[in-house]
């Protein structure tokens, strides 16, 4: 955990990509990442769907943190953060219908993600609301990123097709290949596949990095 | 456990006493001889295409396990022989009509191989460190990811002279589907049926149709002592009890007759010899412990009788091997040997 106030907006912001990506650094909130990502589409709604919880519940809980007792910090967190999920999950029912009716109960199911109560436990509920809200969104751009990833390699090696969101209710299917594609990459299975190959191949370029900042220390 | 003379004598010496001339890669070359008859009975019946299909696996499994090692600057063990045998085992387990450039499949045995050999087995660790049978995985991980072309079976012999097969049924899926009477039909009559199958005379894939040669490399195996009787007798004994008692069905109204099953069709087709004796009995993947062996193996049989009889596939050797691979440790863990002279400690509530 980095101590706050001593790190710039920006390296806070690029804490939750890269230091700490809830799904590669982590592996937390596994769940989503495996059960929603054989479609590009669905893959990259609901991790703006996480990315918009995140920072509003940080930005929420910091604006709170002065008159919350610590006695019932985390009922009070849960309440916030089951607010802005209802908020999300409504607004995903009213403007894309079609994304929602696959990924809704996930959307339900980001009131109970460990990431997201850990960020307002440990940053949101200590900080002020220009940090708190880097934070969130470092964190949730982290997760969309590493969403987005998953999903584009799972349909790519598994449907041989991408689906790319061109507006919140029309998308464009390209169809790469003819020949049969690796269906088990689409079904549970391959996302524990998935996830395990990015997640090693990241932690791999990311020792990468580090070689190189210690050898020109 | 039994005393040998040997072990009588008083010795005063650090453990080992006696070394045996027996190490990993002798035991995996032989295997590897013991599964020859089946691949020669396989290529006879299948053609060119049985054999190229094996050697892509086995080059496949042999360079992917060299290049991953070297990647990962780990002690290369090609020479061992393991990757030799998932490789063989893998080819073995596919139907011969992979061997196809129209529509292009040869990538699938490729893809197999390396998922048996990278996934299953280096990543976890290497040979000794795999949860699961690599051979089987691979199987697996193919039959899921191509259900369709992993279930084209070459009709034997037409293919040995022409690479142009007709595709035909296994007898399983002919049981399956149409029942014990059409199978009959198809291949004549009865006792027609057990020998075309004992010799290997039927579709499947290529190293688990011929019952006596697969019996010949398990009898080597028995007989060098590399695998014991426990596994193999266990998983039979279980399967064909299980199809006596529930294989049977009623040919007008195709209910289930009690006891009125066929053991001995069940045992001599699908690939249950094959899975019994050289795929349940890795050393890796099965319990160390004998009883423990032995519900091993009635699990296997058990297991795959319920796919067989009520599953979905009309094979469930491959699924049953591994969901049992899960519990072998386990079971290991159930039947732990008691250490000599031990006390057993009273466990105090605290």
């Amino acid at each position: 955990m980095s101590n706050p106030g001593t790190v710039s907006l920006k390296d806070q912001f690029l804490n939750g990509i890269i230091k700490e990506n809830t799904i590669f650094k982590l592996a937390l909130s596994l769940c989503p990442s495996i059960a929603v990502t054989n479609n590009l589409k669905n893959g990259i709604f609901m991790g703006a769907a996480v990315l918009f919880v995140q920072v509003m519940v940080n930005i929420t809980i910091s604006l709170i943190r002065k008159v919350i007792h610590p006695k019932v910090r985390l009922p009070i967190f849960m309440l916030v953060i089951s607010g802005w999920v209802t908020v999300t999950q409504l607004l995903m029912a009213a403007f894309v219908p079609d994304v929602y009716a696959k990924v809704g109960l996930y959307i339900a199911l980001i009131v109970a993600f460990a990431s997201i109560l850990a960020r307002a436990e440990m940053f949101a509920s200590k900080n002020t609301i220009l940090p708190s809200m880097a934070d969130g969104l470092g964190m949730g751009v982290g997760f969309l990123f590493a969403l987005t990833v998953i999903s584009f390699f799972r349909e790519l090696v598994g449907k041989a097709t991408l689906t790319i969101p061109t507006g919140l209710s029309t998308s464009h299917v390209i169809t790469l290949m003819n020949t049969k594609p690796l269906l088990i990459m689409i079904l549970p299975a391959g996302g524990f596949l998935a996830v395990g190959i990015l997640m090693a191949f990241f932690n791999w370029i990311d020792s990468l990095y580090k070689k190189d900042r210690h050898a020109s220390h | 456990m039994e005393m040998t003379e040997r072990e009588q004598r008083l010795i005063v010496a650090v453990s080992p006493h006696v070394k045996s001339e027996e190490s990993v890669s002798r035991i995996m070359w032989s295997v590897n001889l013991s599964l020859l008859p089946a691949l020669v009975m396989g290529v006879y019946f299948f053609g060119p295409k049985a054999a190229l299909v094996t050697a892509l696996c086995v080059i496949t499994a042999v360079l992917s396990e060299y290049l991953f090692e070297r990647a990962l600057k780990r002690k290369v063990t090609v020479g061992d022989g393991s990757a030799v045998l998932t490789g063989l085992l893998l080819g073995l387990n596919l139907p011969a009509s992979l061997w196809s450039f129209h529509p292009f499949t040869v990538h699938v045995p490729i893809i197999g191989s390396f998922v048996a050999v990278v996934i299953t087995k280096q990543l976890f660790g290497g040979l000794g460190y795999n949860i699961f049978n690599p051979a089987l995985i691979g199987r697996a991980f193919l039959l899921i990811s191509f259900p369709k072309l992993m279930t084209i079976w070459i009709q034997p012999t037409a293919a040995f002279l022409g690479m142009d097969a007709k595709t035909t049924a296994t007898p399983l899926g002919i049981l399956k589907e149409e029942g014990v009477g059409k199978l009959v039909e198809v291949f004549g009559d009865k006792m027609n049926l057990y020998t075309q199958l004992l010799v290997g005379h039927r579709a499947g894939s290529i190293g688990e149709t011929s019952a006596i040669a697969l019996l010949i490399g398990a009898l080597f195996l028995l007989f060098k002592r590399y695998i014991t009787w426990h596994i193999p007798v266990s998983f039979l004994g279980t399967a064909a009890l299980l199809a006596w008692v529930f294989g049977g069905k009623d040919p007008q109204t195709g209910t289930m007759l009690f006891f009125a099953g066929d053991p001995i069709l069940h045992l001599i087709s699908g690939g249950m010899l094959l899975g019994a004796f050289f795929m349940a009995t890795d050393y890796v993947t099965c319990p160390t412990v004998r009883k423990g062996q032995i519900v091993f193996g009635i699990g296997c049989g058990a297991l795959t009788m319920l796919i067989r009889l009520k599953g979905g596939y009309p094979e469930g050797v491959m699924f049953a091997i591994l969901i049992m691979n899960c519990f072998a440790p386990i079971i290991d863990r159930g039947f732990k040997s008691k250490v000599f002279g031990a006390v057993k400690v009273k466990e105090t509530k605290k």
